[in-house]
């Protein structure tokens, strides 16, 4: 038999009973578009997720003061219980595994021009600094090495800044106050935006440390030390050589616990992302289940059918049809139904996730994988689950089928 | 003497049931030959839908030989009886048997889609052809809800002979048609007897058998009495009559009337 006519065949009968083959499809469209939406739900959160660290800079390593294990007054007694500029420099210069090393000095300030002001965070940093954030300037430039060692009053801003402050204009080339130290704007920084706590990156302006340490500050100490590794690759030797260069800046060869900590930002941002991945592999096995049940709804309506349409396998085996001939027939016609209902739901899939992703404020991503594991899934349901009646269709005695009223 | 369509000897069917054997046939020897137009008798039990069911290849029997147009039946695979049954073979039955929701044109179509040999390339256009030749030209996107029972029967014969089949099977053909009706489906079956197809009609109603050239009585599983028909009555003639009889009636309708 040809493939056209059995198709044909096929079809037809499909289309003689609309309402039970729409009911039967029903099950593989919910079961594939349910699976979609899971899929697309759980890999738009992956992808934010993923977006956010690499926001958090490449491959960034941060050094704060204090050890969060330790406390008490044994620390209390150490001198070196802060990070300063030397730290900074020692690491620059001795470690061999890192790219990049900035120091950050933090401060609160009131930034004024001759339109308003705005109180945001100052950081004094390195030109290291935006390197080690993965960050850029849009408008401008950072500042640079001669910048730092001259102490120049110069500032980079955020975009938060140039908003509120300088609506319509560049503001590069401006003279702004940081508190009562006039400064002139250098640059503008991309827009970042938020982090996944909700912190607005981009309320911020980065001046030289020197400069901070200088004339806004005035602390010798460090909020942290910024430093980015070579490779992600290199990441825990990396800490493990920064915490030697850090035990041996502050005295601690001898012995003692930490009293800084190096730390992995990517770390807790690889464990949320794996934590996102087990619940879309949860969401997606939940999801399939329906479409499990699904094909069992295909079965039934096909056990049902055989017994149906009983007087009909045997007039076509009358006329010269093999057992093989009706299997295909009902198989053909199991898979073309699940098929069916796979695209269909494929389609409500993308629609509902695009819905749940506008009304919910998701961000939703269906991989092109996901596609084809579902239509192949719900054609692949189709055949097991086709299979056990047709197999019953081909055994049928034609003269009891004949017979059968 | 023209060659053997069908050559059965010492045919046999017992079917089991639990403990007890049922012989359904008990040694049935028939030869037919290319051209017959043959009648089977038999009350119901006599064994009579056995013997159809085995010349129409989809029973085989438990002892004895059968060979259809010089090909041995007995011991045939499920298949190779399957594509037999398409080749050889074109069934009428008493039910009609066309599938439902279809129209007549693609009902016909049916047997040729079975085909294995490849051997027709048009089967829409012969399908078409096949119910011209039974009169229903005009009726082919018909389905059978919208037939009446003698044009479903007219379905099922160009059905059986789209396939130009050695041997046409008729089990019953009138059983379900009124007597006018039956007539017309009889004439039928003579005329494409006397296009040269040989017709087999297993049938209890003795004003059918008439119209064969030769029949055949069973009875408890063996014929009985196996007897040509001097002067076959001619089916045509009677439907002729039937309507001359019909307007006759009708004129003297017309007259009292007036």
């Amino acid at each position: 038999m040809k493939t056209k006519s059995l198709l044909t065949m096929a079809g037809g009968s499909i289309l003689k009973n609309k309402m039970r083959t729409m009911l039967t499809m029903l099950g593989i469209v919910i079961g594939v578009g349910a699976v979609i939406v899971m899929v697309a739900v759980g890999n738009g959160a992956q992808t934010q997720i993923e977006a956010q660290i690499k926001n958090l800079g490449t491959n960034l390593i941060v050094i704060t003061p204090g050890s969060t294990a330790a406390g008490g007054a044994s620390q209390g007694a150490q001198t070196f219980n802060r990070l300063t500029i030397a730290d900074a420099d020692k690491i620059k210069s001795d470690a061999t595994l890192l790219s990049a090393v900035s120091p950050v000095i933090v401060t609160r300030t009131q930034v004024i021009t001759g339109k308003g002001n705005w109180r945001t965070e100052i950081n004094g940093v390195s030109t290291d600094y935006l390197t080690i954030r993965d960050w850029n300037v849009t408008s401008g430039s950072l500042f640079s090495d001669d910048d730092v060692n001259a102490k120049r009053k110069v500032a980079v801003l955020g975009a938060t800044i140039v908003k509120n402050l300088f609506p319509d204009t560049d503001p590069v080339g401006s003279q702004i106050q940081l508190g009562h130290v006039p400064f002139t704007v250098i640059g503008v920084l991309d827009a970042k935006g938020q982090t996944s706590s909700g912190v607005d990156q981009d309320d911020v302006v980065l001046v030289p440390y020197t400069t901070a340490q200088d004339r806004l500050s005035g602390m010798t100490f460090l909020g942290q030390i910024l430093a980015s590794a070579q490779s992600p690759n290199d990441m825990v030797a990396a800490q493990e050589e920064i915490r030697g260069i850090m035990r041996e800046s502050h005295g601690l060869l001898g012995g003692g616990a930490d009293d800084f900590t190096v730390r992995d930002q990517t770390a807790i941002a690889q464990a949320a992302t794996s934590t996102t991945s087990v619940m879309t592999g949860l969401l997606a096995a939940i999801a399939s289940i329906s479409l499990v049940v699904g094909g069992i709804g295909i079965m039934n309506i096909m056990l049902v059918s055989v017994t149906e349409r009983t007087r009909e396998i045997g007039i076509r085996m009358a006329v010269g049809a093999r057992g093989s001939d009706v299997l295909t027939q009902f198989l053909v016609e199991s898979v073309v139904m699940s098929l069916l209902g796979g695209v269909v739901g494929l389609a409500i899939g993308f629609g509902g996730a695009a819905i749940l992703g506008h009304v919910m404020g998701w961000s939703t991503s269906t991989p092109l994988i996901a596609v084809f594991v579902a239509v192949g899934f719900s054609a692949a349901v189709g055949v097991f689950f086709g299979f056990y009646p047709a197999k019953k269709a081909a055994a049928l005695d034609p003269i009891q089928a004949l017979r059968y009223e | 003497m023209s060659t053997p369509v069908i050559e059965i000897s010492g045919v046999k069917k017992i079917y089991r049931m639990g403990e007890t054997e049922v012989f359904a046939l008990r040694g049935v020897d028939l030869t037919v030959t290319a051209g017959e137009l043959l009648a089977v008798m038999g009350s119901s039990g006599s064994g009579k839908s056995t013997l159809m069911n085995i010349l129409g290849c989809l029973d085989i029997p438990t002892a004895g030989s059968y060979v259809l147009d010089g090909i041995r039946v007995d011991g045939m695979s499920r298949n190779d009886l399957a594509d037999l049954r398409n080749r050889k073979l074109g069934f009428v039955f008493q039910g009609f048997n066309l599938l439902p929701r279809t129209s007549a044109v693609e009902n016909v179509e049916l047997p040729l889609l079975y085909d294995r040999t490849a051997r027709w390339t048009n089967t829409r256009q012969l399908a078409a052809e096949a119910l011209e030749r039974v009169g229903l030209g005009a009726r082919l996107e018909h389905q059978p809800s919208e037939l009446s029972g003698g044009q479903q029967q007219r379905v099922a014969i160009a059905r059986a002979l789209v396939t130009q089949p050695t041997l046409l099977l008729a089990d019953e053909p009138t059983g379900n048609l009124d007597s006018r009706t039956s007539i017309e489906v009889m004439a039928l079956f003579q005329a494409l007897n006397e296009q040269g197809i040989t017709v087999i009609i297993v049938t209890h109603e003795p004003d059918i058998a008439q119209y064969a050239h030769r029949v055949i009585e069973v009875r408890d599983g063996r014929i009985m009495k196996d007897h040509a028909v001097a002067a076959p009555r001619s089916a045509a003639d009677d439907v002729a009559r039937l309507d001359a009889e019909a307007a006759e009636l009708a004129a003297g309708v017309t007259k009292e009337a007036a």
